[in-house]
């Protein structure tokens, strides 16, 4: 049996092969999974918000895209991953609710978080190889150790594999 | 100072109870005039809680559910977000519609039509509407809901976009939380009001408590 790691919302986990890391229920949080094909190491960040500038009184690292990528890859060298290897997935920031006011700055962060979550990957050099992201719908996400692929299943909008 | 959900005492906590009280027992009234049956509704609960706890706090975080939100606006902000079961909505969809009470068998699967979704906002809106007007009689605030708008998908991730704004100034996030009932204990929904960290202060200073 394989050991299955879960993230909550504003969490991250990683570990060596054999495992499986799910986050449930992506909504416009962004789930970032890395990988490193040759030592088999997985991590996976459960994001909430873009950049951890504007924010005040916090601790927690996970829930921004600036400070928990940069936290996932330290945790995952340690485990013996080796940056110049690692790979990146990135799935969820959907919009849930459309209001006819679109405009509210919270309504677009689903788009905004993949966004910056793409930034800090590419400042890291951290090639992107596959997404699943927007859309109006929620996803559970799992990462395999094996061969680092991400299952992505939702309501009504079908399971797949990236 | 700029106040967070831990400067939260005891007597605060209290308030946002009672807050919870009020408005739910006016929406309970308002949705058992509208189903003419009777509505029950718990003892409102003040949730905090870690955000990698808030996915899983109904029941799951893939659990399918209803959830029709609200953004509350005016001296006072925050959202609300009125969430159901499958099962509980369309059960109340038929109630509503006159149509047979029970449920039509089909637990998953049923996909409501455009006339269902709008009757479910317009509860969305009912319950919100009585919510809001009996807190701001107590405050004397104005306070307004926008028009709803529904989703149906998985609880954690409905549940996440309130929390989201909680991320920017705190590692929790405060719900107030009040179950209705209908008659013979089927829970028709989970009623959440969750203001915004910033207008606590507005909340409080009305109800002339010290915050």
């Amino acid at each position: 049996m394989v050991k299955v790691i879960k993230v909550g919302m504003a969490d991250l986990q990683s570990s060596v092969h054999p495992c499986i890391i799910t986050t449930l229920g992506l909504g416009s949080c962004v789930g970032v999974a890395l990988y490193d094909p040759v030592k088999k190491v997985a991590g996976l960040a459960h994001i909430m918000l873009p950049s951890s500038q504007q924010a005040r009184n916090y601790s927690n690292i996970a829930k921004f895209a600036d400070t928990a990528i940069v936290k996932l890859v330290q945790d995952m060298l340690a485990l013996g991953a080796e940056k110049s290897r690692l790979i990146a997935k990135l799935a969820g920031g959907a919009q849930m609710f459309s209001f006819v006011d679109g405009s509210s700055e919270m309504l677009r962060i689903g788009a905004r978080n993949v966004a910056a979550a793409k930034e800090v990957l590419n400042s890291l050099k951290i090639p992107i190889i596959s997404e699943d992201t927007g859309g109006n719908y929620g996803r559970t996400i799992e990462i395999h150790s094996e061969d680092g692929k991400l299952k992505i299943k939702t309501i009504g909008h079908g399971t797949k594999e990236i | 100072m700029v106040k967070n959900i831990n400067d939260l005492n005891s007597i605060h906590i209290d308030v946002l109870k009672e807050i919870g009280n009020i408005g739910a027992g006016n929406a309970a009234t308002a949705l058992a005039k509208l189903l003419n049956r009777r509505i029950d509704m718990d003892v409102p609960r003040v949730k905090i809680m870690e955000f990698r706890d808030v996915s899983e706090t109904l029941g799951g975080a893939e659990l399918p559910v209803v959830g029709i939100m609200l953004k509350v606006t005016g001296d006072f902000t925050g959202n609300i977000l009125f969430i159901l079961k499958q099962q509980a909505a369309e059960i109340l969809v038929n109630m509503l519609m006159g149509r047979p009470a029970g449920d039509s068998g089909a637990a998953e699967g049923h996909v409501f039509d455009e006339i269902e979704i709008s009757a479910l906002k317009e509860i969305g809106n009912i319950l919100a509407g009585s919510y809001l007007s009996s807190l701001s009689e107590l405050t004397n605030l104005n306070i307004a809901p926008s028009v709803p708008d529904l989703a149906i998908d998985m609880a954690g991730a409905i549940l996440s976009v309130p929390a989201i704004e909680f991320g920017k100034v705190g590692d929790s996030v405060l719900y107030i939380e009040t179950e209705f009932t209908e008659g013979d204990k089927r829970v028709v929904g989970d009623f959440f009001l969750v203001p915004d960290v910033d207008t606590y202060s507005v909340l409080m200073n009305a109800l002339g408590v010290n915050f």
